[in-house]
């Protein structure tokens, strides 16, 4: 039985799924998502925010390519904070508690507003590979689904099993069962497969939680929106509620690790250093005598509470004594037991840059199934992916994100260079260029990039515009007048008695040189908005920093932009260490700068690789 | 901007000419500095080279190749001159203390020429066969510089370093977590201790120095094995005190040598042995320090004993039987008879010519330059450390890291990573 064309098929409807199916989309090709039920497209599996240090920039990002994630979150947020504002605008993340419900809905409410996505409840157990390509899809009710390209973004489904003390099934998450028909093709086609874990900690009900005796933490009073297009919250803002675990706490864990699925040798997998289990942080830090956890609401009419910081696989009857020693917890109830889930992961160096793997053309992977953990993290490989299997669908080139340009170009070379060892999750240090990729800049950044890909409409593309026409004309404004120290420092702005005369821009560098300043010291920038100098600062306060690695960033593009054919053979090459032989046969670098990255790589063996790629190149067109 | 490089073009050691290439944007104004006026394009003409302060390194041919249709696409210079090792190194240490210049790694030039496409087929098969032969001498460099006399401190460096970057991660990266209200605080300490490192490292031995001093081989024994007899008969001269009696070097005595054109120096280390005596202790201890820093060590033990303890035998070194003249059996070495010691000799050489293939004249250079830049970036980070956003802190150690890649091997994120999971308890 035959179902019909399209030219994208997306397989799961989380965070990956449905920004790769909307990107697809909104470059014009027909997709069709399939997912077990429409219902749950958009759901937040785990904690109920979307943001943060890192994650944050990726949010951006993905906004700036005219995703749909923060445009969700600013829909769905009820308790938005910029994270490390007090350090500079590199270091800020924003964040958001959001509520799970608006959120779902808020993101199903794009699928349904976009002509070109289909949903498709059923279950994908097959895939259709024809003349060595990803052509289609099988489903459990046998229907044959045929398309130009497949994106895979099955979570945590792949062979997943949940764990709760000695017990365990198979399930892609509670409530949900996992897709071991799928696993079992995955496991098919030779790729490299792991298994990492993960966790949740037990929901509580707010109902039985004593706020009254706990201390909060308050939302910011000016909130800063994850989307460029937002202007202001949705609906009202909550407090979240900060409680501590005690030395009683600690004696039940201690007393009854062995009946944890994850202590009690009951996983195997790898899981996050900078997620771990409360059983974790008991054992591992033993002299910490008190964990903080915070009670997150999940949502504004919601009865249940995300007790953030004891992520949990101990017994349900454990994880109930162990809630209760807490204060305010006294009577807590728990809603549902925390768990902990391993599941297979595909070693990202199988993929392409682009997100396709590499043995069979067609399909893309996106999302945890790729080795990463959270929500952006998904959400970024998923606007890639989608945007490649479009254009694949359409026999267009596949794009690639440079490290140089974006935080989730950073994760994606990460993964398919490094492979990795635990859960992947964004951190602004992974990017050796955190100064320029910052969360504010990056719709100038992306946008651009955007607009040439064809996935931005037409009212991001207005906005946009108009925000550079105002930058530039800002620009000029500060850019055409100048102040000697002396004047400077008549201003209260401290720079060197060096006798040069500075830009208002460049005063922005120096102590004193704050926004409200050099407005106020300058009438003719009146007409100018506050937040579009406020920006022109952000760039300002780097710019020593910026020119310094403006010689690396072009160092890297250059190498990036020499592409090692597929036909270089290493393993008979010589000169290679056995160590780099191997790596480079695992990772099978596209192109020099990739190289470069793998650890033990030495300049001598990238100009060996250098000659080899002049050499296959010259022995085709021989 | 890219970098200007440069390196010896031909092989390391005595030779009647030797070739020194410099590519890139600052090559023709280097030559100036050395040469004063520079010579037409593409001919060759003989300059004398001299020092800043005036004084002459050598009469050299210079050429000067205008890019992009040199070797590499870039300004090139060429100079040949006397292939004296001392020639040699000077002129790579004035070439070093040039502002925009530094001594090439291993495969650059060959790779620049490479990118510009300024090779045909034929010459890029024949690099083939060079690189591969390059990578290896690579591969023992690397392997020299980290078991050589940087060894423990470079480890230091990087775990201090390491450990400074991971805790200004962590008050960026987690900032929303648990952590210590004072988890900055042990970061000056850290940095400053690397930095006072670097500096003594720097006042002790000038690039120049360094590039004089050649290769260190220690003599190491019980007291009383004959060391300063046969450090004698090596000297041909009485460079030591020498008697019967057991811890008669109280201190460590240099004969330099020349081996096959290599700069060597030859330890004679005080006898190891535990000690009540003050000024013999003091001697012990300054013997095992040196001994172990040296580039290779030469044990005299009788057969069947123990090496010395306190002085690890590393790969390479030489255990010989002391005192030969006394043995029946032959073999070993004696000072007294002068048995044995012109195999010692060519034991040596035979050992060190293949390290100093690899670990050229260049790369102490390119040592001393990537401290000097470390020290700068760690002084910046320092300076900083209580006024400035932690980010750019952050960015000047990084900076540092950098420089030291090629004394500590590359730093990968995840190391720093690594520390600050393993010290402090992070997710909520």
């Amino acid at each position: 039985m035959k179902h019909h064309d399209y030219d994208v098929i997306v397989v799961g409807g989380g965070h990956a799924g449905t920004e790769a199916a909307l990107v697809a989309a909104r470059m014009g090709a027909r997709v069709v998502l399939v997912t077990h039920r429409f219902d749950r497209i958009g759901e937040m599996s785990c904690n109920p925010a979307i943001g943060g240090l890192g994650k944050g920039h990726i949010v951006r990002e993905v906004d700036a390519l005219d995703g749909v994630m923060g445009r969700a979150a600013d829909a769905a947020g009820i308790q938005f904070r910029l994270l490390n504002r007090k350090k500079g605008p590199a270091a800020q993340g924003p964040r958001t508690q959001a509520d799970r419900a608006l959120y779902r809905a808020a993101i199903q409410g794009f699928i349904r507003a976009e002509r070109n996505v289909e949903v498709l409840e059923d279950e994908v157990v097959d895939l259709i590979v024809e003349a060595g390509a990803a052509r289609g899809v099988r489903t459990l009710s046998d229907l044959a689904v045929r398309a130009g390209s497949v994106v895979l973004t099955t979570g945590t489904f792949l062979r997943g099993r949940i764990h709760i003390g000695e017990e365990s099934w198979p399930a892609g998450r509670v409530g949900d069962p996992a897709a071991e028909r799928l696993a079992q093709r995955v496991a098919d086609l030779a790729l490299p497969l792991g298994r990492l874990k993960t966790g949740t900690p037990p929901r509580l009900r707010r109902d039985s939680i004593d706020w009254g005796v706990l201390e909060t933490q308050l939302a910011d009073m000016d909130p800063t929106m994850l989307s460029f297009l937002s202007k202001a919250p949705s609906v009202s803002q909550i407090a979240c509620g900060v409680t501590h675990t005690t030395e009683r706490t600690h004696e039940i864990i201690r007393a009854n690790l062995q009946r944890s699925a994850v202590h009690g040798g009951h996983i195997g997998g790898s899981g996050p250093r900078y997620c771990p289990s409360i059983e974790d942080k008991v054992v591992r830090f033993a002299e910490k005598a008190s964990h903080q956890i915070f009670l997150e609401p999940e949502g504004l009419s919601d009865d249940t509470i995300y007790p953030n910081g004891i992520s949990t696989s101990l017994p349900a009857d454990v994880q109930l004594a162990m809630v209760r020693t807490m204060q305010g917890l006294e009577n807590a109830e728990i809603v549902r037991p925390g768990y902990a889930i391993e599941y297979d992961y595909v070693d990202p160096r199988a993929l392409e840059a682009t997100l396709a793997v590499k043995v069979l053309p067609g399909l893309y992977l996106a999302g945890q199934i790729n080795g990463t953990t959270g929500y952006e993290e998904a959400a970024g490989q998923g606007v890639l992916a989608g945007i490649n299997a479009a254009r694949w669908a359409r026999s267009q080139a596949g794009i690639t994100l440079s490290r140089s340009e974006s935080v989730i170009g950073v994760m994606i070379d990460d993964l398919v260079t490094k492979g990795v060892t635990e859960p992947y999750r964004m951190f602004t240090s992974r990017a050796e260029y955190r100064l320029r990729l910052r969360a504010d800049n990056a719709d100038q950044r992306l946008t651009p990039v955007g607009l040439d890909l064809g996935c931005v409409g037409g009212s991001r593309r207005e906005a946009f515009l108009s925000k550079i026409n105002d930058l530039n004309a800002a620009e000029a404004a500060l850019l055409a007048i100048s102040v000697t120290p002396s004047e400077a420092s008549a201003l209260g702005i401290e720079v060197n008695a060096d006798g040069i005369r500075r830009t208002a821009l460049d005063l922005f560098a120096f102590t004193g040189g704050s926004v409200e300043a050099v407005r106020a010291a300058f009438p003719e920038l009146a007409t100018h908005e506050p937040a579009v100098i406020e920006q022109l600062k952000r760039q300002a306060t780097y710019a020593p920093y910026l020119e310094r690695q403006r010689v690396q960033v072009a160092q890297m593009r250059r190498d990036e932009a020499v592409r090692l054919p597929d036909s270089l053979d290493y393993e008979s090459m010589p000169g290679l260490s056995n160590e780099l032989r191997e790596k480079l046969t695992q990772v099978r670098p596209t192109t020099l700068g990739q190289a470069g990255r793998i650890e033990g790589m030495n300049p001598a063996t990238l100009a060996l690789l250098l000659v080899r790629m002049r050499q296959a190149a010259a022995g085709r067109t021989a | 901007m890219i970098d200007t490089i440069f390196a010896q073009a031909t092989a390391p050691g005595r030779a009647a000419v030797a070739v020194i290439r410099v590519s890139g944007p600052s090559a023709f104004a280097a030559l100036e500095r050395l040469a004063g006026r520079r010579p037409p394009d593409r001919v060759a003409s003989v300059r004398w080279l001299r020092e800043p302060d005036g004084s002459v390194i050598d009469q050299a041919l210079a050429l000067c190749f205008p890019g992009p249709g040199s070797f590499t696409g870039e300004d090139v210079v060429e100079l040949q001159v006397h292939g004296s090792p001392a020639v040699m190194r000077g002129l790579l240490a004035a070439l070093g203390e040039m502002p925009g210049l530094r001594a090439a790694e291993a495969g650059e030039f060959s790779r620049r020429a490479l990118m510009n496409a300024r090779l045909d087929l034929a010459q890029v098969e024949g690099l083939g066969d060079l690189l591969a032969a390059e990578t290896g001498a690579q591969l023992r460099q690397a392997a020299t510089l980290m078991s050589g006399a940087y060894s423990a401190r470079t480890g230091m460096w990087r775990e201090a370093l390491v450990g400074a970057l991971a805790l200004i991660e962590a008050s960026i990266d987690f900032a929303d977590d648990d952590l210590p209200d004072d988890v900055l605080a042990p970061v000056a300490g850290m940095l400053g201790g690397v930095l006072a490192d670097l500096r003594a490292e720097l006042r002790g031995r000038s690039a120049a120095e360094r590039l004089r001093e050649g290769f260190e081989v220690a003599l190491v024994g019980a007291p009383n094995t004959g060391k300063s007899t046969l450090l004698n008969a090596i000297a041909g001269r009485e460079v030591a005190i020498t008697s019967e009696r057991a811890g008669t070097t109280r201190d460590v005595l240099e004969v330099r040598l020349d081996l096959r054109g290599l700069p060597v120096t030859l330890l004679d280390m005080a006898g190891v042995r535990a000690t009540d005596d003050e000024i013999e202790r003091i001697g012990v201890d300054r013997a095992v320090a040196r001994a172990a820093a040296a580039d290779m060590r030469v044990f005299l033990v009788e057969p069947g004993e123990d090496a010395p303890s306190g002085i690890a035998r590393q790969e390479g070194d030489l255990l010989l039987r002391p005192k030969a003249d006394l043995s029946p059996h032959g073999g070993g070495v004696s000072g007294l008879t002068g048995a044995g010691v012109p195999e010692l000799l060519r034991a040596i050489a035979d050992e060190l010519e293949p390290r100093a293939q690899g670990a050229s004249s260049t790369s102490h250079l390119r040592q001393a330059q990537a401290i000097t830049a470390a020290a700068l970036a760690i002084e910046t980070a320092l300076a900083g450390l209580d006024r400035i956003e932690s980010e750019l802190v952050a960015e000047d150690v990084r900076t540092a890291l950098r420089s030291l890649d090629f004394l500590i091997g590359k730093v990968d994120v995840e190391a720093v990573l690594d520390v600050i999971f393993r010290d402090f308890c992070l997710g909520k």
